[in-house]
């Protein structure tokens, strides 16, 4: 066939055939449209919460008032700045990415292992302050009472500033008995306790004549409704049925609890495809440094996962967008 | 980098000189041959079809005698059928597990997964798949979904029941149903990793017709396999994952707690620890795969019929590129129809409307495709043969099917049919009945092509194809007037309602129907597995088609052709081409021209 003067009709066409008509391989566009599917799963994720979101948009939460510590700073209000760190770590990642991948399209290993590297030391930053991010949320702050309807009771003292349940909460002698596996036919575990129960908060807020009650509806300018001294009292003696202390699946003490669901269950679910990239870098990382793409000629495998990584960036933007910043 | 990507292409798989020694694992088993894969998937894809339309019949039995024992529901349901009587929960989860095959195993991996991989390499001229390993990954994937939905069947508490729409809160609580417990787990697992299977899956396709065309197949001269086989991947790609994440967040909902679809419920005499979220949630994004879902599932078909219907017409595609057009036009507006499924779900009545005109819209590609079919044929030296008239037979329920749509597009008129048997009648006509034509055509087409040269026993052929298409309309005509009539779907039995009592003899004639079909079935089973062995060995070129597969070597090789890739100069439907002076077809006495022949001296070129 190749002695052949026949043409095919088609010669110098971008599409004609025997070509690669993007210019790219085939396991980097694998690589695309598995990013295309992965993105909308993704989307599917952010666009049940923004379903969620609007369906109690006048009870969500206000993430300035959620995510409000810093490591190794107690009781500073540092609204939004570890995520922020967070965010500026893993967007740097990319950048160092960005480099690792030029520097293998001019075959330069050394400078491809060094940016690799740091991607990867990024990469790992992020993941723990995420879990950070995680524990802080679990533990919570203040602490907060729910009512038999689900809804959330904050309480604020006589400047309108928050306070926590340990402030005025007061200590009643406990008559509970603990069970142990070893001496029962049937057994249950309890669930987690919270410091205080609910007769504890309650007793501490009819001592204490200032504290009120701030409900989780907002008024039209976006502010929670804080409800006088006689109402606050009505609406804890008559709704408020347990203490909520942090978030969790079920429970969450800053508000609904859709909202602690979907911010454990997406960023979960982007810290897992952080990991996993942390992972695949690191694999990598190690070809790179024993010389397997050196002697390949090629550094493609490097572009290939740093497409992912970018991905995986992109995705962090908008769910930081989305759960911290609107 | 760009020299590498160059060489890696031209020299892909060009291994076939020197043949390793393939053990019966590495050949049969975990083969990286695309050929072999592709039987795989069809071998499976049967299977599982077999396990699909015997739950059918099943369940018919019990709406066509409702009062009646039969031994063979003991036989088969055990304690789910003592004494002859079948038990509610599992009429529910033998209609859930027909769906979810029918759907999924059957016409989505068997349909696509087998026709995808034999014909991708083979029609474009490329010695495999661009990716032999995830291809094969693919595979077992879907096979472990298969062996992970079967094994569901014999949990203590059942399967799953739900219905393949698996709609929460129903499926989300493990208390409401019995088949919402570890049945339902096993499905969402089941379901995890097919979605998994079909990612790898289609990647492999779409990245194999971008890259891998031999010289000269530019994209209009692609047969309409090809182009019905890449959209398909590509809706694949777009719609499966959000399927993955309505079934993630189920599991969430399910396993964890959470809730993301659950809202104010009492069950059992306990109030649910769950506020906030919508089962309405669930199926925007359910029907946001399930919808393009229908079209993975009919477009493969559709691809395999043009093509089939081509050749056995002697004439080429009228209106190639509005073949393809439509093919892209029908992927594009399967993704924004997905709430005609949810009329009277509470969703607001204006979105009604919108999506009312957008699924209108899909009409007008779908009926372009119809008419472009009836004019291929239309004058055309009609051949016959069994592969032909399966591919008349789909367009035949295809546009039955189809017009049935129509009223249940438009949200006035669905509303007074929502969930009778007239929905039932509608989508097992246009996609069901449809699609497995396209399976039937394509097997019999392409038989030589898997098995070595062997052709179908073309008689018993003519039997499985007239039993079925009559038994086929027998069972889903009658459905549109049970519809229309009020009854509705998914209903255990009608007895306790006196106003469907008119409607039992109907149901009986369906259930005879059904029975007839499905015993057709098994006329095909019996020329499937005996020619394999010793069917007739065909020419080369059985059906005198101008692809490029039928120029491949007919012993299996792995690499497709023995010698170097022929190169293309033609498209794929240059049949009954007369030359310059119109004397004589341009290869006289040969009325078609191969795709690898080149422009010859006497003929006109045409614009592909």
């Amino acid at each position: 066939m190749e002695a052949t003067v026949v043409e095919t009709g088609t010669e110098g066409k971008a599409w004609g055939g025997g070509n690669q008509p993007l210019r790219a391989s085939y396991g980097k566009m694998m690589m695309w449209f598995f990013i295309v599917s992965d993105a909308l799963t993704f989307s599917g994720f952010l666009a049940s919460y923004g379903f969620s979101r609007f369906k109690f948009v006048d009870a969500w939460p206000i993430a300035d008032e959620v995510f409000t510590h810093f490591p190794f700073l107690h009781g500073v209000d540092a609204p939004m700045y570890y995520v922020a760190f967070m965010t500026f770590i893993l967007i740097f990642s990319s950048v160092t990415m960005v480099l690792a991948v030029d520097a293998g399209h001019k075959m330069q290993q050394k400078k491809v292992i060094l940016y690799m590297f740091l991607t990867i030391i990024g990469g790992a930053i992020f993941v723990g302050s995420q879990a950070w991010e995680w524990k802080t949320f679990i533990k919570g702050d203040f602490g907060a009472v729910e009512t038999k309807g689900g809804k959330i009771l904050q309480f604020l003292d006589a400047d309108g500033e928050r306070v926590a349940l340990r402030d005025f909460a007061i200590e009643l002698p406990k008559t509970r008995e603990i069970h142990e596996e070893s001496n029962g036919l049937w057994f249950q575990k309890d669930g987690t306790q919270t410091t205080y129960n609910f007769e504890e908060v309650k007793a501490g807020f009819m001592a204490d004549k200032s504290v009120l009650i701030r409900t989780q509806l907002k008024d039209e300018h976006g502010h929670h409704i804080v409800l006088s001294r006689e109402a606050s009292e009505a609406k804890l003696l008559n709704d408020g049925k347990l203490v909520v202390e942090g978030a969790n699946l079920k429970h969450n003490e800053y508000g609904t609890p859709l909202f602690a669901d979907f911010f454990f269950f997406i960023t979960g679910f982007h810290g897992f495809h952080v990991f996993s990239g942390v992972l695949i870098n690191c694999i990598i990382f190690f070809n790179v440094v024993i010389g397997t793409y050196e002697r390949r000629g090629s550094y493609e495998m490097v572009e290939k996962v740093g497409l992912y990584w970018h991905f995986v960036d992109l995705v962090w933007v908008f769910v930081f967008t989305f759960f911290y910043l609107v | 980098m760009s020299a590498h990507a160059h060489d890696h292409a031209e020299d892909h798989h060009d291994d076939h000189g020197h043949h390793h020694k393939e053990t019966f694992v590495t050949k049969y088993i975990f083969s990286q041959d695309h050929k072999m894969i592709s039987k795989q998937y069809l071998v499976t894809g049967l299977f599982m079809g077999m396990i699909g339309i015997a739950m059918s019949i099943l369940f018919r039995m019990q709406l066509a005698w409702p009062d009646h024992q039969f031994t063979i529901y003991e036989i088969l349901l055990g304690k789910w059928g003592e004494d002859g009587v079948m038990d509610p929960s599992v009429y529910l989860a033998l209609v859930t597990i027909h769906g979810t095959i029918m759907v999924f195993f059957v016409l989505t991996a068997g349909l696509s997964g087998t026709f995808s991989n034999l014909l991708i390499p083979l029609q474009i001229g490329a010695r495999d798949m661009a990716s032999g390993f995830l291809n094969m990954i693919s595979y077992w994937l879907f096979f472990l979904s298969s062996i992970i939905m079967l094994m569901s069947l014999f949990v203590e508490a059942g399967p799953a029941s739900a219905g393949w729409t698996i709609y929460p809160p129903l499926s989300a609580l493990p208390q409401a149903i019995p088949g919402s417990g570890t049945g339902m787990t096993l499905w969402l697992v089941s379901m995890a990793i097919f979605i998994a299977s079909s990612l790898l899956g289609s990647l492999n396709y779409i990245v194999t017709v971008l890259n891998l065309r031999t010289k000269g197949m530019s994209m209009t001269r692609l047969p309409l396999t090809i182009w019905a086989f890449f959209i398909t991947a590509v809706i694949g790609v777009v719609s499966f994952p959000v399927l993955l994440s309505a079934a993630l967040m189920l599991i969430m909902d399910r396993s964890f707690g959470t809730s993301f679809f659950l809202s104010d419920i009492y069950i059992a005499g306990e109030v649910l620890h769950n506020q906030g979220g919508s089962p309405v949630l669930f199926e925007h994004l359910f029907w946001f795969l399930g919808h393009p879902e229908v079209y993975i599932v009919i477009l493969p078909a559709m691809g395999l019929v043009s093509e089939i219907m081509a050749t056995n017409a002697r004439k080429p595609i009228f209106g190639y590129r509005a073949m393809v057009a439509s093919i892209l036009a029908i992927a594009f507006l399967s993704t924004i129809v997905w709430g005609h499924h949810m009329f009277i779900s509470g969703m607001n009545p204006f979105l009604g409307s919108v999506f009312t005109f957008t699924t209108l819209l899909i009409a007008i590609p779908s009926a372009v495709k119809s008419f472009n079919w009836i004019t291929t044929l239309w004058r055309g030296n009609l051949q016959m043969n069994t592969a032909m008239l399966f591919s008349i037979g789909f367009v035949s329920t295809f546009i039955t099917g189809g017009l049935t749509g129509i009223i249940l597009g438009d949200s006035a008129l669905d509303i007074n049919v929502h969930d009778t048997y007239f929905v039932v009648a509608h989508f097992h006509l246009v996609m069901g009945v449809s699609a497995l034509y396209g399976l039937f055509a394509g097997v019999y087409h392409w038989f030589p092509k898997m098995f070595e040269g062997k052709l179908l026993n073309k008689n018993l052929g003519y039997i499985h194809f007239w039993v079925t298409v009559i038994g086929a309309y027998g069972v889903f005509f009658p459905m549109h007037f049970i519809g229309m009539a009020g009854l509705p779907r998914r209903y255990y039995t009608n007895t306790n309602f006196p106003y469907f009592d008119d409607l039992t003899d109907v149901n009986v004639v369906i259930t005879i129907f059904a029975i007839i079909t499905a015993a057709a079935q098994l006329v095909f089973l019996y020329n499937f597995i005996s020619s394999m062995f010793f069917g007739k060995v065909g020419p080369k070129n059985p059906w005198n088609s101008t692809t490029l597969e039928w120029t491949a070597e007919v012993k299996h090789i792995h690499g497709n052709w023995d010698g170097p890739i022929p190169h293309v100069y033609r498209w794929s439907y240059d049949y009954s081409k007369l030359n310059k002076d119109e004397s004589d077809y341009v290869i006289p006495g040969q009325d078609y021209i191969p795709q690898h022949m080149p422009l010859q001296e006497n003929e006109e070129e045409l614009n592909h």
